[in-house]
């Protein structure tokens, strides 16, 4: 059962798959740019669901999937308008379908008298009439025989019938149907005359295989007649013209006999006869001669049926050419396109294969900076083949290491497909109008980063909807258009993934943010703040300016929270606005949680690495360079700004004071929200690639520290995490009441 | 002699459970994803039978059961139609493309291996 459970796996994985594909083509028939072709891959994702649901047992998938195919179809063939009311209808009922998907996967439940709401929506399309009484013409599959049945059946009740009838289709090969009719007379004799049109044969069946069916219910004796059987100068390749009579001894029923002849209903002429006919009773008679009768087993009756179909079959594949040999060229010119067949592009591997090489590859960079540590240690000149050959070997570690870090790296698309229903439910709940567009939907980023991406972004829509855009009415008198515009876009920059959601909302209300903070203690009365800082405001824990909780983005989750799980990331968060405009929240993470650049510095007798993306430059200061701000404070005159200085041994702990500056080394750093310091270092080791140890999984969050690494000789060295260590900076400075821009607990 | 069956299904879930019931009972399963996939493949294979979905891609059942029967090559062998549809009229479509026979679905792996049985050489 194992392999069904992966081909279950794989189901869900398609469901995801065909939901985008089907919400896609929804949203192209909505904005009326979808054509036939549009529709026709909508049925299909539905119906593949629904087969697969199938498949697997899935009942409440299937009945629904079903109600929503039958009306498909009707679109499908005109005979039902698609119009763009109707589109919007069946995006609902797309979502419900997920819906389903998830509470079959076992994640979530289904509101099922939603679900039975929808379906009767949807069934109303196809049959307006349907809702009181059931019409006697549905134009659905399976639907007249049951209607007929059940005419003044209530609409719910209607719809399980329906379904069961899917379930029970009387077309389904049985071949218990032969146990259930076991009731007739035992060893009792048939004659089956078959008389095979030409179409049987077009159709690749075969009477021979006909009679190796009916041998498989008994002992048969057939024989044929072969006297409509033309000359050979008259012989038509491609036509029947011999007919067959057998003497079938069957405990079975004539449905039995019946079922053989299932797939050349219509091709032949039959006849099942119970009894002996005359010839068939002469050979009989001729063989029970030669045998007792009735036990006369299965052996020697085969000897003679083997023999005579293969015979029998007028030769169609050989001999005839009566089709335009031009007709044959097109599946030959078809063969050029070189399509991947499925299992030739994709393997599958188990994702903890993946993560163990991984972890391998970074076990293999910690030893070739090792390596590479103790041949400077040996003093090896640069120029001799050793060193050289260890410059091949990082090189081609590095390699390695980018080759392992794609084979995890996917498109943001799968997080970003599942958005557009969220801002439908969102805008559906604030009675807000909201479209979504996206971007960079194939940006990729590293699987582990991915399946974290999704609550950041769900939290950021739902703020961008909830308390962005203004409700239609509020945008038509601003002399905005009442549908407002949330943009969703990933992208990478300087190695790492940033994502933004825009909104061309009304943008935080900063006078009601600030008094909002005071009246909750948050920040003192007078504190003068950047209108930045003021709007960053809403991060703080204990924040929330709506002023109800409302149900869409009072979840008992604050934006603290969102930046808090980001920031266990090694990741930022940050807002900016614009009044009247809009706000844009961005958000950034590393491409990976696996490795990072860094720079190794000595500080205070540590080792320690400054993530490279955060350094803009290193310099040694010039005393005058340096100015004192304020009692304990300094700030550095680099070019024309001056950069507060950072003793990043004092902010970690190491020391009490620092050391001049000019003593040491700075590393003009750059944090998420463009905001500048200068952290001093008592020296500088050089560029190298760390693999990233969580200090969070093995010990617990320090602040100011983003994770840890092993180095080349072996010892740990903490990753520096530049923004905290700006901040617990900024909150050193003399601002009594200043928030804690990053959570105590 | 290991028979070769093709089978021509958009839905990866639905090629995997073919594959499954087919492999386990002992047949050689080729795939395609649609009707034209289905056609490369077919030249490159030769399968003993085929089985196809109705409603895919680019070329859908009905039409790659009649580019089949219109090829000398290839018309002779069987081809089951595999669907979900419980429309008749669907049914006698395939028919009139020259389809031998039919399974529907959801179905289980004895009705099937049952099937190709009884259109299989």
């Amino acid at each position: 059962m194992d392999e069904l459970e992966a081909i279950k796996v794989t189901f869900f994985q398609e469901c995801e798959e065909l939901l985008a594909d089907l919400e896609g083509g929804l949203l192209a028939m909505q904005e009326g740019v979808g054509d036939s072709e549009t529709v026709n891959a909508v049925f299909r994702a539905v119906h593949s669901i629904k087969g697969g649901a199938g498949a697997f047992g899935l009942e409440p998938l299937v009945r629904f999937a079903h109600v929503f195919e039958t009306l498909l179809d009707a679109v499908r063939s005109n005979e039902v308008p698609g119009t763009v009311e109707l589109a919007a209808v069946m995006l609902r009922a797309s979502d419900v379908l997920a819906d389903h998907v998830g509470a079959a996967r076992g994640l979530g439940d289904v509101d099922m008298d939603a679900s039975a709401a929808m379906a009767a929506e949807l069934k109303a399309w196809t049959d307006p009439s349907a809702a009181p009484i059931a019409a006697s013409e549905a134009p659905s599959a399976a639907e007249p025989v049951l209607t007929a049945q059940a005419p003044s059946a209530p609409v719910s009740d209607d719809l399980d019938e329906d379904d069961l009838g899917f379930d029970f289709q009387p077309m389904t090969i049985s071949i218990d149907a032969q146990a259930a009719d076991a009731e007739l007379i035992p060893d009792d004799v048939w004659t089956v005359s078959i008389r095979p049109k030409s179409d049987l044969y077009r159709k690749a069946n075969e009477t021979g295989l006909l009679l190796r069916e009916l041998n498989l219910l008994g002992p048969i004796v057939a024989t044929m007649d072969d006297s409509a059987l033309p000359t050979l100068e008259f012989l038509d390749a491609e036509a029947a013209y011999v007919t067959w009579s057998v003497r079938l001894e069957t405990e079975d029923s004539e449905a039995a006999i019946r079922e053989v002849f299932e797939f050349v209903d219509g091709d032949c002429d039959l006849e099942i006869v119970r009894g002996e006919a005359p010839v068939e009773a002469a050979l009989a008679n001729l063989l029970s001669s030669i045998e007792p009768a009735a036990e006369a087993a299965a052996e020697p009756v085969e000897v003679e049926v083997a023999a005579p179909p293969a015979a029998e079959i007028p030769p169609p594949p050989v001999a005839a050419a009566p089709v335009a040999p031009a007709k044959a060229a097109a599946p030959a010119k078809a063969a050029q396109v070189d399509i991947p067949g499925p299992g030739q592009s994709v393997i599958r591997v188990d994702p903890e294969r993946i993560d163990s090489l991984i972890d391998l590859v970074g076990e293999l960079v910690i030893n070739q900076a090792m390596l590479a540590q103790r041949v400077g240690e040996y003093g090896i000149a640069p120029s001799s083949s050793l060193a050289m050959g260890l410059d091949e070997l990082e090189q081609l570690t590095r390699q390695i290491q980018d080759s392992v870090m794609a084979i995890r790296a996917q498109p943001v698309k799968s997080v970003f497909q599942r958005m557009p229903r969220l801002v439908r439910e969102v805008a559906n709940m604030t009675g807000k109008q909201a479209r979504l567009v996206m971007d960079g939907e194939n940006t990729e980023v590293d699987k582990t980063v991915i399946e974290r991406l999704a609550d950041p972004i769900t939290h950021m829509l739902r703020n961008a909807i909830d308390h962005g855009l203004e409700s239609p009415e509020e945008r038509t008198a601003a002399g905005k258009n009442p549908e407002g515009v949330v943009r969703l876009a990933a992208l990478h920059r300087s190695g790492r993934i940033v994502i933004e959601v825009q909104d061309d909302g009304k943008g935080i209300n900063r006078e009601r943010v600030f008094s909002i903070a005071v009246k909750k203690g948050l920040i003192a009365p007078d504190l003068q703040l950047t209108d930045e800082e003021i709007d960053n405001l809403i991060f703080l824990p204990g924040f929330s300016t709506a002023e109800k909780i409302s149900d869409v983005s009072g979840r008992g989750v604050g934006m603290d929270v969102v930046r808090r799980s980001v920031q266990a990331l090694g990741g930022r968060i940050s807002i900016s606005s614009r009044p009247g405009l809009g706000s844009t929240f961005t958000l950034s993470l590393p491409l990976t949680l696996a490795v990072l650049d860094g720079m190794v510095v000595d500080v205070a007798g540590e080792t320690l690495v400054v993530p490279l993306a955060a350094i803009v430059e290193s310099l040694r200061p010039k005393a005058e360079e340096v100015r004192p701000l304020g009692p304990v404070g300094s700030v550095l005159a680099v070019r024309d700004s001056f950069v507060p200085l950072i003793d990043v041994g004092v902010t970690l702990g190491y020391r009490d004071h620092s050391p001049p500056p000019t003593d040491g080394v700075v590393l003009l750093v750059e944090g998420e929200d463009g905001s500048r310091a200068a952290l001093v270092a008592d020296a500088i080791h050089g560029q190298r690639q760390v693999v990233i140890k969580s200090l969070e999984q093995n010990y617990q969050q320090v602040e100011g520290v983003a994770a840890a690494t092993i180095l080349g000789d072996g010892r740990v060295a903490l990753i520096l995490d530049v923004d905290a260590v700006i901040n617990l900076r900024r909150r050193e400075t003399p601002r009594p009441t200043e928030p804690t821009l990053i959570a105590a607990e | 002699m290991t028979r070769t069956i093709l089978t021509v299904d958009d839905s990866r879930t639905m090629r995997d459970m073919l594959r499954m019931a087919l492999s386990g009972a002992g047949f050689n399963v080729v795939e395609a994803v649609d009707g034209e996939h289905g056609l490369e493949v077919l030249s490159a294979h030769r399968p003993d039978v085929i089985i196809t979905d109705i409603n895919m891609p680019k070329l859908d059942g009905f039409g790659f059961i009649e580019a089949v029967r219109i090829d000398d090559d290839y018309r002779a062998i069987p081809i089951l139609v595999l669907t979900t549809e419980s429309d008749p009229s669907k049914k006698q479509r395939a028919r009139e493309a020259g389809a031998t026979g039919w399974i529907v679905k959801p179905f289980n792996p004895e009705k099937l291996v049952e099937a190709i049985r009884r259109v299989a050489a």
